[in-house]
């Protein structure tokens, strides 16, 4: 029963639509990606201020992604900010404002460590030799920081690839919901349909995150001096 | 020659932290080109007397004049007054992820602007003059520590700076590697740089220095040309501390 199954995969455009979703899934993700990124380095290097004031709002945004789920916050902009300010958000721009906001608060955090982490005399250094405080970042701080950011970065954005799965539930038509539709409509025919569907995204995504995680680990290994 | 103007005064100068006094008022006056050993035991406020000569540490009180010019006030502009006074930290401080070349050029490309060509053969020539300049392409972690510490010294001689300041450069290196860094140093001394070295090296500081100052919980108490210091110290702390280090 099971073997005959798999020919849902190649009925009519089935497939193709799979790898439809799987773009829309990679296509929100990798933009936030590089969002998080940019800003992130940004926010950052900002947070490594002494000044109490400055860290304050920073830290209580960091918070308020890790404390609230990421489902949470994706109702909440999606279902209650155009109720109530009269804006008309796409599901797909509201998964990329969530997932940006998110993605920068974890980068900014990672950041923020990796710098603070570097050895107290590297800055003592840098300013005994007169640089300024954004070419001391620029040549020292960052290019040493950005090796220790890197698999903690690489973690995050599988983390982000993999979050993608909620955005069925505002409505993006990921992979995840092209998986569903397309069991819904075949479930008749096809009592197997969900094992092959689901099977499919299970490699699709295995596909996509284990080179990363590998990659991620080898750099560990690599820079573990 | 006509009298000069010292080149660095410091005058009654106080730091604390918190209620900590570390210096209480501590005055000094270097004249250009004399070598000046800072000594006394762990904790006596020495190297935090460096750091404030370079801006690394605020200070409360009294006055430093690099030659006639105040460095106690907020406009000082301190990332000019550190490329007149250099400094090389105990730790070795040189950045990894720059190859020796790019550590010692980074200074003078980027913040003093100087033509390439000119840094480089003045590096070159530093390099060759401290046996390294076969280990211009390496990385730092390639390099021994008395190499690396030998390296930190050329990075900084490279802003040309008028006066050097050593703070404990050799304590974290192992004992044969001691001597190759003091070798430089001495070196410099013969060359009439100014310089103010804090260390434990005493034999060293007796070679070396022109005058010791002896520190004890944030205060000088004697100031002495280095050969009478160490032959004849005048107070009982230094004795103390001198017998000590006579093993």
């Amino acid at each position: 029963m099971l073997n005959s199954g798999i020919s849902i995969l190649f009925e009519g455009i089935n497939l193709q639509r799979l790898l439809l979703g799987l773009l829309v899934t990679l296509r929100v993700a990798s933009i936030a990606v590089v969002i998080s990124i940019v800003v992130g380095i940004i926010i950052g290097v900002i947070r490594t201020s002494k000044n109490k004031l400055v860290q304050l709002p920073f830290r209580i945004y960091l918070e308020l992604f890790r404390i609230i789920p990421i489902l949470v916050w994706l109702f909440v902009i999606y279902y209650i900010v155009p109720a109530n300010f009269d804006i008309n958000l796409s599901s797909e721009v509201v998964a990329l404002i969530v997932f940006s906001l998110w993605g920068t608060a974890e980068m900014s955090d990672i950041v923020r460590g990796a710098i603070i982490s570097l050895p107290k005399h590297q800055v003592e250094s840098s300013k005994a030799l007169g640089l300024s405080p954004v070419q001391m970042y620029r040549y020292v701080l960052i290019p040493q920081a950005t090796k220790r950011s890197i698999p903690p970065m690489i973690n995050l954005i599988t983390r982000m690839i993999k979050t993608t799965a909620l955005l069925t539930m505002i409505g993006v038509i990921e992979v995840i919901k092209v998986g569903q539709q397309i069991i819904e409509v075949n479930n008749l025919e096809y009592p197997s349909a969900s094992f092959w569907i689901y099977g499919i995204i299970f490699l699709m995504y295995f596909c996509i995150c284990f080179p990363l995680s590998r990659f991620s680990r080898k750099l560990e290994r690599k820079w573990a001096t | 020659m006509s009298e000069q103007v010292p080149i660095l005064q410091v005058k009654k100068l106080v730091k604390t932290y918190g209620d900590k006094p570390v210096l209480n008022g501590i005055d000094l006056v270097v004249e250009k080109g004399k070598v000046i050993a800072i000594l006394g035991p762990s904790g006596c406020g020495k190297s935090t007397f460096l750091r404030c000569l370079n801006g690394l540490e605020e200070v409360q009180g009294g006055d430093i004049l690099l030659e006639s010019e105040s460095l106690i006030s907020k406009s000082t502009d301190w990332r000019n007054v550190r490329q007149r006074i250099g400094m090389v930290f105990q730790s070795y401080d040189l950045f990894p992820n720059l190859t020796v070349m790019e550590n010692i050029l980074l200074s003078p490309l980027k913040v003093q602007k100087r033509p390439r060509q000119e840094v480089e053969a003045q590096a070159r020539e530093l390099l060759e003059r401290v046996g390294l300049a076969d280990r211009a392409n390496d990385y730092p972690r390639q390099l021994s520590g008395g190499q690396k510490q030998r390296i930190a010294i050329v990075r900084a001689l490279c802003i040309n700076p008028d006066i050097m300041l050593f703070d404990e450069v050799t304590a974290s290196l192992d004992p044969e590697m001691v001597r190759e860094v003091l070798d430089v140093i001495a070196q410099l001394a013969d060359q009439g740089m100014t310089m103010l070295i804090v260390t434990h090296e005493m034999n060293f500081a007796r070679l070396v220095a022109d005058e010791v100052i002896f520190m004890d919980k944030g205060n000088i108490h004697e100031h002495a040309p280095a050969e009478r210091f160490f032959s004849d110290p005048q107070t009982e702390r230094a004795q103390q501390f001198l017998n000590i280090l006579q093993f």
